[in-house]
């Protein structure tokens, strides 16, 4: 064969290539009297099924497709979602819970027995569900889900069809906060058991959501559309829901400029004011319920000495890292339990908030004096920090503002990569290192836990603290909301007078959503069902 | 040269089982593992999920079992997407990675050779200057930066094209896909143009050509029938490891495009510890290199009769 038979023949295989790729592009087969929503989604969905998910990018597409005893409206606050009556006993410790008469997408009754097998079976250790710490709260939780106790022993009861009875081992005023959360989502137990994992695939899937799930294409999209059997289907305005898993920010931003996303869940911090100027409307930014901390090591040197993590926390700039670093409306944090949790006094503070950072440096340095510091025995440690988001913008700063305490505080900074630096924070293998904690429903005993001795290793800081631990312990057995929320107030000042953690800043939502999409409201969880969500120019 | 396809497969058995024994260990000795998490879980839940994954098995032992597994054809289950298996999401993403890859290489190979040779044919003019200067500048600046200013340039502000993403009803349309082809092929064109330019200048002065001129073929014969087929033997070696690499898929190009392909996977999966995808994707990509180099060398044979096999 000569070479320019050979380069046509080439030719004209790139040539039919392209056009096997373009017949796809035919005209739009959809029905265009369809609302369809195109949400940027920020990650790739590890699991749709409620029971191993852990992800806020997967509760997005599993909280439009199931709903729970309770539920989030447009605010995000929680409201009655298949429970339409409940009552507490005197004691706080036992709830019953009336069911709404409702079916799942295949027909089928949504019955008590479906959300004791759900509870039962997210607790299973066989299910291997690594969210299920979250409703130790429930009686006998913890034990069946280390495997001591049998799943039947579990306090969730199906007193009968549509009567649920759930027992706590402690008051939990919270409960109808947590009941939103995708670890107590009923599900089907008559699919369950017939497809067994496999009943998340799309053939297989019946929700008592708004929406029910036709395609997942890895990394490409999560495709939904309208459950009809869903008991408020009345209500909601969008037909199909496409999720895509924007990792890049910048790209994101722009399909979302050119209209290819109806909205996007993140935006890069640093591209606010380009964002601001350029498509103003789109711009979204409000308070979130999650704060960034360094955790010092209290079960060694130099950290275990509370003057020196005091020290520490006080010679750090948080107006100027808030402001001029990330620049995306973060609230520099001196306390630990973020502001507009329910119920919640936020008046526990670090004591020195209002002196100047210049007097603060000078306190520092008194204080690490004190603790035997000095000139010929310099303050020497390691400050590991994950290399991702905007942390290693963070770094810097905080590496500067402690060297302005004195030259003989020298701190050294080590990026390490994500995944390694938590595997270190969980194994106490680190001197100071930062770490994010988002509240997985609102009430401050979600964040005030982390300082609980028992919560190691999620306690990074391995602090113990038995007057902090009483009076927690003590909140969690009142049922007055308001003298509980004092107690935690009170452990707070705590936490914040002995330093285990640092509070930096609390973290802020951002998205970008379309002016053209109706119904959403920014709030503190940044959880934004779709069916809240319509288009003003949908028919 | 059957024999010689067999025996190079053969050869290529025990390359490959290199390449899954280091890559398999080099992953278990890296530290941190797929379940470290910002939210760690309950001691008790990560051993059974180590567990369920054979993990919490000696490490001699996991990599027998992987190999057994393997021998079947079973690359197992992803340890981070827990309802889907490695060879889901490499057959998922890999058809986009190819489809982008083969497009742009095609283009690149079309563009870069024309290039290559008219700047060969006119050396030291303006022509060639400018080919060349057009080489130096596609090398210079990388796809990450290419990819997003054309995104923003036709797609946003001219509004010509999509920015990213793939149709989410269709798939791969032509739309769709001219952006992020024409940014991956972009620095091929420049490295092919160079390649083919530096072999033609030195073909076109050698003797057969001179011979072929001198017994009255027409210059298009000359260039098109005797230069271009022996100029182009540098070239046919580059492309296999290089087609290799585009097939497998461009982190940058999926990452600025939106793209759902296994290059993106498989960066994440490294990231997040995720053993089984890690392999499933080395292997594929170790299997495409030995494959097409196979090929460039027997198209070396069909392009050059001095190359034999037996």
């Amino acid at each position: 064969m000569t070479i320019t038979r050979k380069l046509s023949l080439l030719l004209a295989a790139g040539a039919s290539a392209l056009a096997l790729t373009a017949c796809g592009g035919g005209g739009d087969s959809a029905d265009s009297d369809l609302v369809v929503m195109h949400r940027g989604n920020g990650a790739e969905p590890l699991t749709l099924d409620p029971h191993k998910a852990s992800g806020t990018w997967e509760n997005n597409i599993i909280g439009d497709m199931f709903i729970g005893l309770f539920t989030e409206n447009a605010e995000a606050e929680p409201i009655p979602g298949m429970a339409t009556d409940w009552s507490v006993t005197d004691d706080g410790l036992s709830w019953t819970f009336t069911l709404r008469e409702a079916v799942w997408s295949d027909g089928e009754p949504v019955t008590a027995s479906d959300f004791e097998y759900a509870f039962r079976r997210i607790l299973d250790p066989a299910t291997l569900a690594n969210y299920a710490s979250l409703l130790y709260p429930i009686r006998n939780a913890r034990a069946v889900n280390m495997g001591e106790m049998s799943p039947e022993e579990l306090g969730v009861t199906a007193v009968d069809e549509r009567t649920l009875r759930i027992d706590l081992e402690f008051p939990a005023p919270y409960l109808p906060g947590l009941l939103t959360h995708y670890t107590t989502f009923p599900v089907p137990q008559h699919v369950v058991e017939q497809y067994g994992d496999a009943w998340v695939q799309p053939q297989n899937i019946v929700t008592n959501g708004a929406y029910k799930l036709v395609n997942w294409r890895a990394n490409d999209f999560v495709y939904v559309e309208r459950n009809p059997l869903f008991w408020d289907n009345e209500n909601v305005c969008v037909d199909e829901v496409f999720y895509y898993p924007t990792v890049d920010n910048p790209a994101a931003e722009r399909r979302v400029r050119n209209g290819e996303l109806d909205l996007n869940v993140d935006f890069a911090g640093q591209n606010l004011d380009f964002l601001r100027r350029e498509i103003p409307d789109y711009v979204r930014v409000h308070p979130y319920l999650g704060i960034v901390y360094f955790a010092f090591n209290t079960t060694e040197g130099p950290f275990d000495d509370p003057r020196v993590r005091n020290a520490l926390s006080m010679a750090v700039d948080r107006e100027f890292i808030a402001t001029d670093i990330l620049r995306a409306g973060q609230i520099p944090a001196y306390s630990f339990v973020p502001p507009g949790v329910n119920e919640y006094p936020s008046d526990a503070r670090v004591s020195w908030e209002d002196v100047p950072v210049e007097e603060r440096r000078e306190m520092a340095r008194e204080l690490l004096m004190e603790a035997g510091y000095g000139p010929d025995n310099p303050l020497e440690f390691e400050y590991s920090h994950r290399t991702t988001g905007d942390n290693p913008r963070i770094a810097p700063v905080v590496q500067q503002d402690w060297s302005l305490i004195a030259d003989w505080v020298q701190p050294e900074i080590v990026g390490i990569e994500t995944q390694i630096h938590y595997a270190n924070l969980r194994a106490g293998d680190f001197s100071l290192g930062d770490g994010g904690w988002i509240g997985d429903y609102n009430d401050a005993y979600n964040f005030l836990f982390l300082g609980e001795s028992d919560s190691v290793p999620m306690n990074y800081s391995r602090w113990s603290n038995p007057e902090y631990d009483a009076l927690v312990e003590q909140a969690n057995r009142t049922l007055d909301a308001e003298q509980r929320g004092d107690l935690l107030s009170d452990a707070e000042q705590i936490l914040l007078d002995d330093s285990p953690y640092m509070p930096l800043v609390y973290y802020v939502n951002k998205a970008l959503v379309n002016p053209n999409v109706t119904g959403w409201e920014d709030n503190l969880t940044h959880i934004h069902r779709t069916r809240y969500l319509c288009k003003a120019d949908a028919g | 040269m059957i024999g010689y396809i067999v025996r190079r497969i053969l050869v290529a058995i025990p390359t490959l089982l290199v390449i899954i024994t280091l890559a398999f260990f080099m992953m278990r000795f890296a530290p941190g593992g797929p379940f470290d998490l910002e939210r760690p879980m309950p001691e008790q839940t990560r051993q059974n999920l180590l567990a369920s994954y054979g993990m919490d098995q000696p490490v001699a032992k996991q990599y027998v079992d992987y190999l057994v597994d393997l021998a079947q054809f079973d690359l197992g289950p992803s340890l981070k997407f827990r309802d889907k298996t490695v060879a889901q999401i490499i057959s998922e993403g890999f058809p986009v990675s190819a489809t982008v890859g083969l497009l742009s290489m095609a283009l690149a190979v079309l563009v870069g050779t024309a290039l290559g040779s008219l700047a060969a044919l006119r050396q030291n003019t303006s022509v060639d200057y400018g080919v060349v200067g057009f080489a130096t500048v596609g090398i210079v600046i990388p796809p990450f930066v290419v990819g997003p200013i054309l995104a923003l340039v036709v797609g946003i502000y001219l509004g010509w094209l999509p920015s990213g993403g793939l149709d989410p009803r269709h798939g791969m349309t032509l739309e769709r896909l001219i952006l992020p082809v024409v940014t991956l092929a972009l620095p091929q064109i420049a490295i092919i143009s160079r390649l083919m330019r530096a072999s033609m200048i030195e073909v076109i002065r050698s003797n057969f050509i001179r011979t072929a001129r001198a017994k009255g073929l027409s210059p298009f014969a000359v260039i098109t029938r005797h230069a271009l087929r022996a100029a182009i033997l540098p070239l046919v070696s580059y492309l296999g490891p290089a087609t290799a690499a585009l097939l497998t898929g461009s982190i940058v190009i999926e990452q600025v495009f939106s793209l759902p392909g296994v290059g993106r996977q498989f960066v994440f999966a490294a990231l997040q510890r995720d053993y089984t995808v890690v392999m499933g994707v080395v292997i594929l990509y170790a299997s495409l290199i030995i494959l097409l180099n196979l090929i460039a060398d027997l198209l070396y044979a069909v392009l050059n009769p001095k190359v034999k096999f037996d």
